[in-house]
């Protein structure tokens, strides 16, 4: 009998305290104050400069954004649209400000272009100089062995050395004539000048001046080659262009 | 196949056992049976025209009798056929003093002396392990017996002494016929000179000129000569002398460039030679007498090959001045400039007759590959001396009437044979090969003698200089540093 009562007691006594708890709290919470007049909503604006790294004389273009704006100006532009985008050709490196005014405030926006100097002028070694010309354009012409004839295939070439010599009229040079290393030294010597007139004169025939021309021979004595095959024999047979002037 | 033709080759002739003989061939000996009293006088002689026409028509039948097989047979055994070389016995020689520098100078001697007896081709020496013991240094040293018996067996004795007071050297020599006891002495000499090696090298020359000089039948000897050559190192080539056997080696050009075909004059005095400088190809002239370069024109275009006329008053060369290299001649100044050629294509490395400066061979490509002529030296009277192959760098002999070159005589790919030294009798146009596919062989040049050549060949692996019997035999290396090419003997 004795449990059950005091089972009862505890939770009266729970209940009660909750309930004073309870009566106290709702004493403190003050009365809500009334809510404030909405603000008038404020500008914004964005401002972009595309490419922002340019070279000097090259056009950039400026985009801008902005909102809850009634006055918009870039300045060094003027008034413009509240949003848009514009090419200008900035002279030097330039901050942009972007002012956007409304009636909720002023918002500005900047945007930087980095103008570059343009690189300097190319050095003259850029444009080919006559040697560099003469040594892209002008063809040795090679020989059959124990000859100083012309041969067919080698005209095409001696026509192309007669028109760039002819075009490049300032060019004095030197046609050396050289031999294969077979054969006796004395010999190869007369057999290569023999080579740097052949070449001499088809170019005089051709048109050029023969006062620009000297010839040398070297025989088997400066080779380009020194293997002992024919690949190599033809590449020592030639009559080859140097540049003198 | 090329007959050998009967000619003036050097007779062994001994004054005192009338010997007599000649290098090559039976066909010689057969003329020798029938010729006249003028041919003994040797290679250097000229021959009256009486008996130069002899001559031809002792070549003719030459040529008819002699089989070419025999002929061939002949040239390649060399100088002995038919003729008994004189058997030569050189004994070292004796100290004749005490000096301690007897002994350098003794082998200096010896072997110069024995080089230049063996080099002369006209002896087969005996030996010195057959020598009797004991040293032999004056006339009663001798013992004839021991000499004329086998093994020995020489016909001639050399022997002599050797000493060294202070600073000079005393030399004594002696020549002895040892089959003939009773009047043995063919030649006795004293020299004295500085006690150097280099003046010990000229005594044994001039001795052993002597020698050759009495049994050679008058033949001249060569110890005392020089030899001009180019010499190429560290990519520059340069003129050089030597003595003819190889020894004493000296620079004389230092032009840093490529100097090339040196040719000495008659004299000896200068050499011709042609050089690269800036605007090309130059004559340029050296004089022994002052050991520096002397002045002399330059002509434009490619200038190459100078050669002295005998007379030494001249020179020819090949000249492109024109446009086409031609050849030329001027006088030894360089003035009076004379064109002799007139054809397109290559004309270079003119050589003079040797004996009558009236003739000039030379090369010339006018027909495709390089051919040898001959012409007068007016330009007159062109013949051409070679019918095939690549035909290059003529030396006429001293006696006129031979021709040897370089002669690629089957040209071509796969073609048999390379470069080879060949002798042409200019008046039949006969020839013989002397080198036989022993690398490349060119730029033949005739000792004074005219029975000896020297040419560069490539035989040992590089190009060196070698010189020969005129029979291609007996062939001996000269230079083994560098590259060694183009010698020139001189004219005495």
């Amino acid at each position: 009998v004795k449990q059950p009562t005091l089972k009862w007691f505890m939770l009266v006594f729970a209940l009660g305290a909750i309930m004073i708890l309870g009566a106290c709290h709702k004493k403190a919470a003050p009365p809500p104050p009334p809510p404030p007049p909405p603000p008038p909503a404020a500008p914004t604006a964005s401002l972009s400069a595309s490419p922002d790294t340019v070279e000097k004389g090259q056009p950039i273009t400026l985009s801008w954004q902005t909102t809850n704006a009634t006055d918009v100006s870039i300045e060094g532009i003027g008034a413009v649209q509240t949003s848009g985008s514009q090419q200008v050709t900035p002279s030097d490196s330039t901050t942009y400000t972007l002012t956007a005014k409304g009636p909720g405030g002023t918002q500005d926006a900047t945007a930087r272009v980095t103008v570059t100097s343009p690189p300097p002028p190319p050095p003259p070694a850029a444009s080919p100089t006559e040697e560099e010309l003469f040594s892209q354009n002008v063809k040795d012409i090679y020989f059959d062995y124990d000859n100083a004839a012309i041969r067919a295939d080698q005209q095409a070439a001696m026509q192309s050395d007669i028109d760039f010599l002819k075009e490049h009229s300032g060019i004095k040079f030197t046609i050396e004539g050289h031999c294969d290393e077979r054969g006796s030294t004395e010999y190869n010597l007369a057999l290569g000048d023999n080579r740097a007139n052949a070449v001499k004169n088809a170019l005089v025939q051709g048109g050029v001046s023969a006062d620009r021309i000297k010839t040398i021979s070297y025989g088997k004595e400066k080779p380009f080659c020194t293997e002992s095959n024919e690949q190599c024999w033809q590449q020592n047979r030639r009559g080859h262009f140097v540049y003198q002037q | 196949m090329g007959y050998f033709l009967g000619q003036e080759f050097p007779f062994i002739q001994k004054n005192v056992g009338n010997w007599r003989g000649l290098l090559y061939r039976r066909t010689i000996h057969r003329y020798n049976d029938t010729g006249t009293p003028e041919r003994m006088n040797g290679s250097r002689h000229r021959p009256s025209h009486h008996s130069l026409r002899w001559s031809w028509l002792c070549l003719l039948l030459a040529v008819l009798l002699a089989l070419p097989a025999v002929a061939q047979d002949w040239i390649r055994t060399g100088t002995g056929l038919g003729v008994e070389k004189i058997r030569i016995a050189v004994a070292d020689f004796k100290p004749s003093t005490q000096d301690a520098q007897n002994t350098d100078l003794l082998k200096t001697f010896n072997d110069t002396l024995w080089n230049d007896l063996d080099n002369a081709g006209i002896f087969e020496m005996v030996s010195k392990s057959f020598y009797p013991l004991g040293q032999i240094g004056a006339p009663a040293d001798v013992q004839f017996e021991k000499w004329t018996s086998t093994p020995p067996n020489a016909s001639m004795l050399v022997f002599g002494n050797l000493g060294v007071t202070g600073n000079s050297v005393v030399v004594q020599g002696w020549l002895y016929d040892v089959k003939n006891p009773v009047q043995p002495q063919v030649l006795g000499k004293q020299y004295q000179d500085a006690a150097t090696s280099d003046a010990v090298r000229i005594i044994a020359h001039k001795f052993a000129d002597e020698i050759i000089f009495r049994l050679g039948g008058g033949i001249p000897g060569i110890a005392e000569s020089k030899i001009f050559f180019v010499r190429s190192e560290g990519g520059h080539k340069e003129i050089w002398e030597m003595d003819y056997d190889g020894a004493n080696q000296h620079q004389l050009t230092h032009l840093g460039s490529i100097s090339l075909s040196p040719h000495v004059s008659p004299d000896g005095s200068r050499v011709a030679f042609s050089s690269l400088v800036k605007g090309g190809w130059v004559i340029m002239m050296y004089s022994t007498d002052l050991n520096r370069l002397v002045s002399f024109p330059r002509f434009a275009g490619t200038n190459l090959s100078p050669a002295w006329s005998p007379d030494g008053t001249r020179l020819a060369f090949s000249s492109s001045r024109s446009g086409d290299p031609e050849i030329y001649l001027v006088d030894a100044l360089g003035t009076n400039l004379k064109r002799l050629t007139d054809f397109k294509g290559p004309d270079v490395s003119p050589t003079w007759n040797h004996k009558t400066g009236a003739q000039i061979a030379w090369v010339s490509g006018r027909t495709g590959l390089p051919q040898i002529y001959t012409m007068d030296t007016d330009g007159v009277n062109v013949q051409r001396m070679t019918d095939q192959g690549y035909a290059v760098s003529p030396a006429w002999s001293p006696n006129g009437q031979f021709l040897v070159f370089s002669w690629i005589r089957h040209y071509g790919p796969g073609a048999p044979g390379g470069a080879d030294l060949y002798l042409m009798d200019i008046a039949s146009k006969q020839w013989v090969q002397l080198t036989h596919d022993e690398g490349r062989n060119d730029f033949p040049s005739w000792a004074p003698d005219g029975r000896h050549i020297v040419f560069q060949s490539s035989r040992s692996g590089s190009e060196q200089i070698w010189m020969m019997l005129a029979d291609g035999t007996n062939a001996k290396q000269l230079t083994t540093s560098g590259h060694n090419t183009q010698p020139n003997w001189s004219w005495k």
